[in-house]
């Protein structure tokens, strides 16, 4: 633990100096709602093909499910991650990675870190890969993953992909119990009056009040409009839609009106749009 | 003898793959090595290695054999195809007699060089049960990226590499360099020895073996439990996890807030060790203790004070969680969450799950006097006992649906054996699992198997001999035990009152037969009385199992079974040439005393046995059946069947055909092993 704790945009900022000092082109968020940075264009798409790789960025993250009403001190339904993808992967992963938590002041001497066990898997974007949680003193600070595949296309040159959940750092990095008590700016704004309000909505929203029938309706629709754009060659929009139906199916999740079964189904239809995308960006790509 | 040492060094390595990697490791290099013959096979394996250490012979010398060719005398592509398969020419041949003789030298290879050939395509076929590509184009994947390979003989490196034609195998090769503890010791390190390796290894932080680190866990936690009057909660998987997952074992322990002490103790015991891999610790009076117990992986200047903070926040946040679901999911009865299992899709073709609780609730009802229990509590248990699946605590952790019903069942004031029945109505789920016996939870649990049964039944999704995706096997073992366990009489094909009881009835059976064998049972005897037509109270159908087994395990019974067989070979090769051979015995016909005592005895119990299996008295049956024994006996010792007068053979094959048929009232004997 440093002494000068680091604020939450600090963190970020230097993540960003990190990972740009290691070649990553430094992206901004995506403006679509999405689940996992994963479903950035700049990971999804571009871990595709031969051409080398490298960037960075925050992506807000969408996890209806996990909405707690603000009540929960690590829990939020709206969060940060932060992304790094690198391709093919370096051999020094690992160690770039643990120096990366140097960089931000968690020292491996003094905290518990570990690399345990985790097969990634995105059905919905019909890809896996093989790598680790990161563990800091028994937390979940991050996902190490090697792409094996994507979109249902085998990674022609495996890539590197480090996930960060930044809140979960930093309440490590400033010692604090709770997400709300986060210092924000190094300047007395915390994480809460940022995102408090934000939770206790969208967790009503998420859970109580999101209209179900709009939700089916608009997920058939970006469905629909995802498949005219691929039979127009335009994966690139048409990718955004695949992620609005992915956000749309993960609400009706969090509604609780979606079975076991029929959830397969959603899935399928989700991956079967990742797959078009995936391929007509590889086909871009090559033409 | 020389000694070789191969270590391979990778990134992390999955705790639950390490031992069975290590095994696989042993296994292939022995193989391998074969003509070196190796000995004092040793295998080694951790967070982030598997390494073994063999003593081999120097070198395989060098051989020579002799093969055999054709006769001199044979034709020239003869001779030319002896040479061609063995890469020979004519003029090393010699003479043998009528024969052509290859002497043929094998020569010597030293065992660096047999290691440096054999090991790189052991690497590269290692059977890793999840393998990955990483880096560049390389086809060499394993594990987790492999980043060195240390292999010595004898103090030497055995240099070879990985390459393979254009593929550059990562750039990796054979070295005697090693690396200790990634955060105490980083670096690499020279390799002389296995034994140099494991002493430099343990300087460096790194306990290679693992017995040993789980050694130390196991007693660290236990001491450091004493010491607060604390004993742990067994977990042998849990220790193997957590051995592969440190190479410098420190145990170390926690404390939870009391805040969190009221939580259901699985509630806590599930979230620790399915997130967590911590250990529980129970009281001396069995309550769950305040305290949770882990191993770090690296022993930290301030004693792990820090390290022990952070999981003790990490923790909490995990209870706070739990507290969430639990206070939230009590501000509503379990009876109100009913409706929701509505909106939740079962099958597609099945309907809702709500519709399915509703099935089972008749059901249970219905089951509930024939099992013993209260008609009205079975109903409500029922009602109930999926309701659990919509709170947010099973939605967390599905391993406590269940569990949790039965927690907010009592919270809610229901009745005890309702609760009990939410808890329990999944029992048995596997073979060790023991079957429920409280009344109303058996005929929930009946209710909720059976329904299973009959609804997959009813449209046509069987399992399959590869698949069997609503583990209905599962099901039908499970209603299997329920019933033998508490010995119940009941109809099956009555309560499931389904159109496909029949094949139903069947699947039960093979089931029960396969579970027989699986025993070791007379799994034949049970098919044998199977073939008499399915009977569908399993009680009974058993019970008749054993008193056939039973009656086959006299000598009467053995006996009878060899003549019955007797009489069936016979039928069947006479029947064969002008059969069939039915129709009663004509009396006078019968010359013999011995086929007149056989005709009796026949005559005599035919409607006995037919009386018997009507009032389901089958020792009476068996005991019919045994006193055929003697005239039987009698019978083949002096009678021919096959007796010249073909009117008189008649006779006596109809006499062995009445035999059979009365036989097979019981049970069909052809299907029995002789034993």
């Amino acid at each position: 633990m440093t002494h000068t704790a680091l604020s939450f945009q600090d963190l970020i900022l230097r993540l960003h100096n990190f990972w740009a000092n290691q070649g990553c082109v430094i992206l901004q968020p995506y403006d679509v709602e999405m689940g996992a940075g994963t479903f950035h264009p700049a990971t999804t798409l571009r871990a595709l093909g031969p051409k080398p790789w490298a960037a960075a960025y925050v992506q807000p993250c969408r996890r209806p499910t996990d909405g707690r009403y603000g009540e929960n001190p690590n829990r939020l339904q709206h969060y940060y991650q932060y992304q790094v993808i690198i391709k093919p992967s370096p051999a020094d992963a690992q160690a770039l990675l643990l120096d990366s938590y140097r960089a931000i002041g968690l020292d491996p001497l003094l905290h518990d870190f570990r690399f345990v066990e985790d097969d990634w898997e995105s059905p919905t974007l019909g890809a896996w890969g093989l790598g680790w949680e990161i563990w800091c003193d028994g937390m979940e600070v991050g996902q190490f993953t090697y792409f094996q595949q994507v979109g249902g296309i085998a990674t022609v040159l495996p890539s590197f992909e480090m996930t960060y959940g930044l809140e979960r750092l930093a309440m490590y990095a400033q010692d604090v119990e709770r997400v709300y008590d986060l210092d924000f700016n190094g300047r007395g704004v915390t994480y809460g009056d940022v995102f408090l309000r934000a939770e206790k909505e969208s967790s009503a929203h998420n859970f109580e009040h999101a209209n179900v029938e709009m939700l089916a309706r608009h997920f058939a629709d970006a469905e629909g409009e995802c498949a005219a754009l691929l039979n127009e060659k335009l994966p690139l929009p048409a990718y955004d839609q695949c992620i609005k139906a992915s956000h749309l199916f993960n609400l009706l999740d969090a509604r609780g009106v979606i079975s076991v079964t029929e959830r397969a189904g959603y899935i399928g239809r989700v991956r079967t749009l990742a797959k078009g995308c995936c391929e007509g960006w590889l086909a871009g790509e090559a033409a | 003898m020389p000694e070789f040492f191969l270590e391979l060094f990778s990134e992390e390595i999955p705790a639950r793959m390490q031992a069975r990697g290590a095994d696989d490791l042993e296994r292939l290099v022995t193989e391998a090595l074969a003509p070196l013959s190796p000995a004092d096979v040793v295998g080694f394996y951790g967070t982030r290695r598997l390494a073994l250490v063999a003593t081999i012979a120097a070198g395989v010398a060098e051989s020579s054999s002799s093969e055999r060719g054709p006769r001199i005398s044979a034709p020239e592509q003869a001779l030319a195809g002896f040479l061609r398969k063995h890469n020979a020419t004519r003029e090393q041949l010699n003479q043998e007699g009528e024969f052509w003789l290859l002497d043929r030298v094998v020569p010597g290879e030293d065992a660096a060089s047999l290691i440096a050939r054999a090991i790189p395509a052991l690497i590269r076929r290692f059977p890793w049960p999840k393998s990955m590509r990483w880096g560049g184009t390389s086809t060499l994947t394993w594990v987790r990226p492999l980043r060195r390979i240390t292999a010595i003989l004898d103090g030497c490196v055995v240099p070879f590499d990985l390459q393979l034609g254009d593929d550059d195998g990562h750039g990796l090769a054979a070295s005697n360099f090693s690396e200790g503890h990634r955060f105490l010791s980083p670096g690499a390190f020279m390799v002389t020895s296995a034994a140099h390796w494991q002493q430099e290894l343990r300087d460096r932080h790194v306990v290679v073996d693992a017995t040993e680190r789980r050694r130390i866990i196991a007693d660290g936690v236990a001491a450091l439990a004493a010491e607060r009057q604390c004993i742990v909660v067994e977990d042998p998987g849990l220790l193997d996890e957590v051995a592969g997952l440190v190479e410098y074992p420190v145990p170390l322990m926690g404390r939870i807030g009391a805040e969190f002490m009221d939580l259901p103790a699985e509630v806590m015991q599930v979230s620790m060790r399915v997130n967590q891999r911590y250990f529980a610790l129970r009281n001396a009076d069995g309550a769950a203790a305040p305290y949770f117990a882990f191993a770090a992986n690296i022993a930290a200047p301030d004693g792990g004070a820090t390290i022990i903070a952070g999981n003790e926040r990490v923790l909490r946040a995990r209870f706070s969680d739990a507290r969430h679901f639990w206070d939230l999911d009590r501000t509503r009865t379990l009876d109100s969450r009913v409706a929701a299992l509505d909106a939740i899709t079962f099958h597609a073709k099945l309907g809702s799950q709500g519709e399915r609780v509703r099935r089972v609730v008749i059901l249970a009802g219905e089951i509930a006097p024939l099992v013993g229990a209260d008609p009205a509590l079975a109903r409500r248990a029922a009602h109930l006992a999926k309701a659990d699946l919509t709170t947010g605590m099973v939605g967390e952790f599905p391993e406590l649906q269940g569990v949790m019903g039965a927690y907010y069942a009592a919270y809610d004031g229901e009745d005890p054996a309702v609760a009990a029945a939410a808890r329990d109505h999944y029992a048995p789920k596997g073979l060790g699992d023991p079957a429920p016996t409280a009344p109303v939870t058996v005929a929930v649990a009946l209710a909720d198997k059976l329904d299973m049964l009959r609804a997959f039944f009813a449209i046509d999704e069987k399992p399959t001999g590869s698949g069997d995706p609503y583990a209905l096997r599962r099901a039908a073992l499970g209603v299997i035990k329920i019933i033998r366990d508490n010995r119940l009489r009941l109809s099956l094909t009555k309560v499931m009152a389904s159109f496909h009881s029949e094949e139903i009835m069947e699947f039960l059976a093979e089931r029960l037969r396969v579970q027989l064998r699986t025993e070791g049972a007379r799994h034949d005897v049970l098919s044998a009385i199977l073939a008499r037509g399915v009977d569908d109270d399993l009680t009974r159908l058993l019970a008749r199992t054993e008193t056939l087994a039973a009656t086959l395990a006299t000598p009467d019974g053995t006996n009878l079974l060899a003549a019955a067989k007797r009489a069936a070979n016979i039928l069947r090769i006479e029947d064969k040439k002008d059969g069939p051979h039915t129709g009663q015995p004509e009396p006078s016909l019968l010359t013999l005393p011995e086929e007149q005592a056989l005709a009796a005895a026949l005559a005599d119990i035919e409607p006995a046995i037919a009386t018997c299996l009507a009032e389901e008295s089958y020792g009476e049956a068996m005991r019919h059946l045994a006193s055929l024994r003697t005239p039987l006996d009698a019978f083949f010792d002096t009678v021919t069947v096959n007796d010249p007068e073909p009117a008189i053979r008649r006779n006596r094959l109809k006499l062995l055909a009445q035999l059979r048929v009365i036989m097979l009232s019981v049970a069909d004997f052809s299907k029995i092993d002789s034993q």
